[in-house]
C-alpha cells in the first residue's frame, strides 16, 4: 500500500483545506443564524432582496463569484483595501482568501437549512418562555437555538462539505499557490494536468471521499442523538 | 382593587371593549368562541398591546396607553398557563418547572419546587420529558412552572379544554387548591358553564368583544338571559353553603345556608367547610303547597321574586329562599295552571341525585377585601 503514502505537498493540500473549511464554517455560522432568522422572522423593506443576494452564490458561475470576490476584497478591491489599510486583514493570494471564498459558495446552503428549522420552531413555545419572565435574548438561547440545533448542524456540514470542493470561485479569487491556497480540489486539478500526476490525483480523491463521508456520518449521528434528546411529539 | 381592566381594541371586524374590576381569588372570563376572551386574556399577559385603555394588577400598571407605558411580557411576572401544555421538550420536567425561577428576583419568590410539587402531585415526574407525560400530566406541569415564577397574577386560558372528561376530573381539584391554598389571584378563560359554576369567584361575560355582565358568580349564574342558548339549561343558582351534617346510614350530607338545608350525595368534607352547590334551573320544581307523598328531598321555601320568558315553551322563575335566589326553569303551561306569579309563596323542589360531583365542589374564602 505504499502508493497510499501521501507526500509532504499533498499532506500540505490536505491540512489547508481542512483549515480553510473549519474556518469558512466556523466565521459564517452566526452570520448565518443572524440572516436566517432576518429571513425567516424579519419583516422589513427589501427582504427579498437581502434573500436574493444570499442565494447569488448558488446561481451564480463560481468563477463569476470568485471575479467578484477578487474585485471587491482584492487588494485594490474598495472592502478589500479598507480592511488592509485599518485591520491589517488581507484577502488577496493568502488561504484567508480561500476561507473567504468557501465560506461565500457554502453561506446559501448553510441559510436555508438554519431558515428551515427556524421555521418550524413553534413560536407558542417562544412566547411561553417570554411570559415566564425570559426576555428576547434568553428566548433565543435557551428555547429557539436548542430547538434549531439539527438545522444548525445540518448547514454546519453542508458549509463544510461545500468548503472543502469549493474551486472555481477560489482558483479565481486567491490562484493556486501550493502551500498558500491550493487546497485539495486545487490540488488534484493540478495533478491532472502533469504527466504522471494520476496517482496523486487518486490519492487526493480518497482522501477527499473520506472527510465528506466522515462529515456526513458523524452529522447524522449528531442529529440522532440530538432528535433521541429533544424527542419532539 | 386586584384586577381593573379598561381597554378598547379593534380585532378584525370586531371590537374589543371590556372594563371592570375584579377582587376576586378567580375572576372567570365568560363566553362563546369568538367572543373576544383570549383577546382580553392576551392584552393582560402583555402578549397584545391595547389600542386604548389602561390594565392593572396587584396595584401594577401592566398597559396605560394614555402614559404611554406599555410593560412588555416578560416583565409582567404574570403566570399564563395556556390551553395547550407548552412545555419545552428540550427540557426535563424538573428544568421546565424551574425555567421561570431564574428571572424571578430571588426576594419575591414565594413559591418553591417542593410545595408547587406537592400541590400539583407531579414528584414522581421529575427527571422525565414532557412527551413521556399523559395529556392531565403535562398540564398539571405547565401550571407548576407558572406558578413557579412567583407571578402577581394567574392567566389560565381554557386550560381543561383540550382534556377529556377523566382528565378535567383529574385536574380541577388541583386549580380548587391553588384557588383557595394560594395567594395568587386567578383570570380564567373559559366557555363551559361548569367549569364558571364551579370555580369562579367572579364572572365576567363576553359576547361579540363586548363585556356584557360582571358581578360575583352566585348572581351572574342566575341571569340565564346572558347565558349562551345552549348553556342556558346549564344555568342556574349557585349557593355557598356549609357541611351541617353527615348521614351515614343513606350515605349522605346536609348542607345549610340561609336558603335553607339540602341534602346531597355525601361528600368528603368536615363539618362548617364550605361547599359550593350548583343547581340547574332545570332540575328544579315548583309547589304552591309543601308536596306529599314524593320522594324528592329537597324542598325550599320561599316566594317568587321574578319571572321571565325564556326561548319558546319555558319560562324562568326567580324564587327567594331566605335571601338566597334558587333559579327554576318551567313551562308557560304550569305557570298557567299553577296561576304562578310574582311575591306568592312557593317550594321549590330538587332532587338529591340532581347533585352529581360536577355539581359541588369544596371552596375557600373566595375573595380578598
Amino acid at each position: 500500500m505504499s502508493w497510499m503514502q501521501l507526500s509532504p505537498e499533498e499532506w500540505t493540500a490536505v491540512h489547508l483545506s481542512l483549515k480553510v473549511s473549519t474556518w469558512a464554517m466556523v466565521v459564517s455560522l452566526p452570520i448565518g443564524i443572524a440572516v436566517a432568522l432576518l429571513l425567516a422572522r424579519g419583516k422589513f423593506w427589501g427582504k427579498s432582496v437581502l434573500n436574493g443576494i444570499v442565494h447569488l452564490p448558488l446561481i451564480l458561475p463560481p468563477v463569476v463569484t470568485g471575479y467578484l470576490l477578487l474585485l471587491t476584497f482584492g487588494r485594490r478591491g474598495p472592502v478589500g483595501a479598507f480592511l488592509a489599510e485599518n485591520f491589517g486583514i488581507v484577502f488577496s493570494f493568502r488561504w484567508t482568501g480561500a476561507a473567504l471564498a468557501c465560506g461565500v459558495m457554502g453561506f446559501p446552503l448553510m441559510v436555508r437549512a438554519i431558515r428551515l428549522s427556524i421555521e418550524a420552531v413553534d413560536r407558542k413555545l417562544e412566547a411561553a418562555a417570554g411570559t415566564l419572565g425570559a426576555n428576547p435574548a434568553w428566548v433565543f438561547f435557551t428555547v429557539t437555538l436548542p430547538l434549531i440545533l439539527p438545522g444548525v448542524i445540518a448547514g454546519m456540514i453542508l458549509s463544510f462539505a461545500k468548503a472543502m470542493g469549493e474551486f472555481g470561485a477560489t482558483i479565481t479569487f486567491v490562484s493556486n499557490i501550493p502551500g498558500e491556497t491550493q487546497t485539495l480540489p486545487s490540488a488534484i486539478y493540478t495533478f491532472t494536468q502533469v504527466p504522471g500526476g494520476d496517482v496523486g490525483a487518486l490519492r487526493l480523491t480518497i482522501v477527499s471521499i473520506i472527510i465528506s463521508m466522515t462529515a456526513l456520518v458523524a452529522s447524522e449521528a449528531m442529529s440522532r442523538r440530538l432528535g433521541k434528546r429533544l424527542d419532539i411529539e | 382593587m386586584t384586577v381593573s381592566v379598561d381597554i378598547s381594541q379593534r380585532l378584525g371586524s370586531l371590537t374589543l371593549e371590556a372594563r371592570f374590576e375584579s377582587a376576586g381569588r378567580l375572576t372567570a372570563l365568560f363566553g362563546p368562541s369568538g367572543s373576544g376572551k383570549t383577546s382580553l386574556i392576551n392584552l393582560i399577559g402583555g402578549l397584545m398591546r391595547p389600542d386604548r385603555g389602561r390594565i392593572t394588577a396587584q396595584g401594577r400598571v401592566f398597559v396605560d396607553t394614555a402614559e404611554r407605558i406599555f410593560v412588555p411580557a416578560h416583565k409582567r411576572r404574570v403566570g399564563y398557563v395556556f390551553q395547550e401544555p407548552r412545555l419545552f421538550p428540550h427540557m426535563s420536567v424538573r428544568t421546565n418547572l424551574l425555567y421561570g425561577r431564574w428571572f424571578t428576583p430571588s426576594a419575591e419568590r414565594y413559591e418553591d419546587l417542593g410545595r408547587v410539587v406537592e400541590l400539583l402531585g407531579i414528584g414522581h415526574l421529575l427527571e422525565r420529558r414532557p412527551s413521556r407525560l399523559s395529556g392531565g400530566e403535562k398540564q398539571r406541569v405547565a401550571i407548576g412552572r407558572a406558578l413557579l415564577t412567583s407571578p402577581r397574577l394567574l392567566l389560565m386560558d381554557e386550560p381543561l379544554a383540550s382534556l377529556d372528561e377523566a382528565r378535567k376530573a383529574e385536574i380541577m381539584p388541583y386549580i380548587e387548591r391553588l384557588r383557595d391554598e394560594t395567594k395568587i389571584p386567578i383570570v380564567y378563560v373559559s366557555h363551559s358553564i361548569g367549569e364558571v359554576a364551579r370555580l369562579a369567584s367572579d364572572v365576567a361575560v363576553m359576547s361579540q368583544g363586548k363585556l356584557s355582565a360582571f358581578g360575583p358568580t352566585g348572581t351572574i349564574m342566575q341571569r340565564l338571559d346572558l347565558l349562551p342558548k345552549e348553556a342556558q339549561g346549564e344555568g342556574g343558582a349557585v349557593l355557598d353553603m356549609q357541611v351541617a351534617a353527615h348521614d351515614r346510614e343513606f350515605d349522605m350530607t346536609m348542607l345549610a345556608s340561609r336558603a335553607g338545608e339540602i341534602r346531597v350525595p355525601r361528600i368528603d368534607a368536615g363539618l362548617g367547610n364550605k361547599v359550593r352547590v350548583r343547581i340547574r334551573a332545570r332540575d328544579v320544581i315548583i309547589a304552591t303547597e309543601r308536596p306529599q307523598g314524593l320522594s324528592a328531598l329537597n324542598m325550599l321555601a320561599g316566594t317568587i321574586a321574578a319571572i321571565q320568558p325564556a326561548d319558546g315553551v319555558a319560562v324562568e322563575v326567580r324564587i327567594d329562599c331566605g335571601g338566597e335566589a334558587v333559579m327554576s326553569r318551567i313551562t308557560r303551561q304550569s305557570l298557567h295552571a299553577l296561576d304562578l306569579a310574582v311575591g306568592r309563596p312557593v317550594f321549590a323542589v330538587i332532587k338529591t341525585v340532581a347533585f352529581d360531583q360536577e355539581n359541588l365542589s369544596r371552596t375557600g374564602a373566595l375573595h380578598d377585601i
